[in-house]
């Protein structure tokens, strides 16, 4: 073999932070460290963001209109909006492990179609929960 | 099982960690139906106000509390399902382990703040 010194071609083992932007990931990896992600900002959210807010809407009367008068300020809504986002992701892409548990669409043709669904049913409905939020209808 | 005590046991293998990872999906299940059941209900109900809203969480059956015990497995099952989610994160991406115990230990507490302050608040309306 005369050419097996010509060049060497780059090689990825395990993924270093610096490489994550030029790394191509499949939609499936994608998916994947986006479930990641939104878990992990449901969990630092949870006690600091939702639970204060369930709080405000269930203790009064008048707490509830308090959490109202909050929600309705568009930085909030923002804030929501992600979180939203997020607990729509996590659920739709954790319904799809749950399939992949059980051996349900491991093929990968078939693994690869089921994470454009889960995107494509996690992004339109935070698009249609956002514009509830926003007032729109 | 082999050794099982002492510095040489066995902490790698087949089954290792099974149980977390059962209760994990069914952790997930159990919130998947609480999400779509109180989803349905908020969505089949017509101009919520304060009074319907608080009705999803705090309606008895035969005077138990089925709305609150309901809300209540809900948020346990969030919490467990959260501490190994983020336990896995731990594991990943810090190798260290005072750093890793420490977030371990930091994940749990803020779990635990978590579910007492939801029961706290469901207990009191």
């Amino acid at each position: 073999m005369s050419n097996t010194v010509a060049k060497k071609r780059p090689e990825y083992r395990n993924i270093h932070v610096t490489q994550i932007l030029k790394y191509r990931l499949p939609l499936a990896g994608k998916l994947s460290i986006l479930h990641r992600v939104s878990g992990a900002v449901l969990f630092l959210a949870l006690p600091v963001i939702l639970l204060p807010l369930f709080d405000k809407s269930i203790t009064s009367e008048l707490t509830f209109l308090e959490m109202q008068s909050l929600v309705s300020s568009p930085l909030v809504k923002i804030v929501l909006l992600g979180l939203i986002w997020s607990y729509l992701h996590h659920f739709a892409a954790g319904i799809r492990y749950l399939a992949l548990d059980v051996h349900m669409g491991t093929e990968k043709y078939a693994a690869s179609k089921s994470a454009g669904i889960v995107f494509a049913v996690s992004l339109s409905l935070t698009a249609l929960f956002g514009l509830k939020l926003f007032g729109v209808f | 099982m082999g050794n099982n005590i002492g510095s040489k046991r066995l902490v790698v293998g087949a089954h290792y960690g099974l149980k977390e990872w059962v209760a994990q999906r069914i952790t997930a299940v159990i919130m998947s139906l609480y999400t779509i059941g109180l989803f349905l209900a908020v969505l089949f109900t017509p101009d919520i106000d304060y009074v319907k809203w608080v009705g999803f969480f705090n309606f008895t059956v035969f005077s138990f509390p089925l709305g609150k015990m309901l809300a209540l497995l809900a948020i346990l099952s969030l919490c467990y399902h959260a501490y190994i989610g983020i336990r896995d994160i731990w594991m990943d991406y810090i190798k260290p382990t005072g750093i890793r115990l420490t977030l371990q230990v930091f994940t749990a507490l803020w779990l635990l703040g978590a579910a007492g302050y939801a029961a706290d608040i469901l207990w009191r309306v």
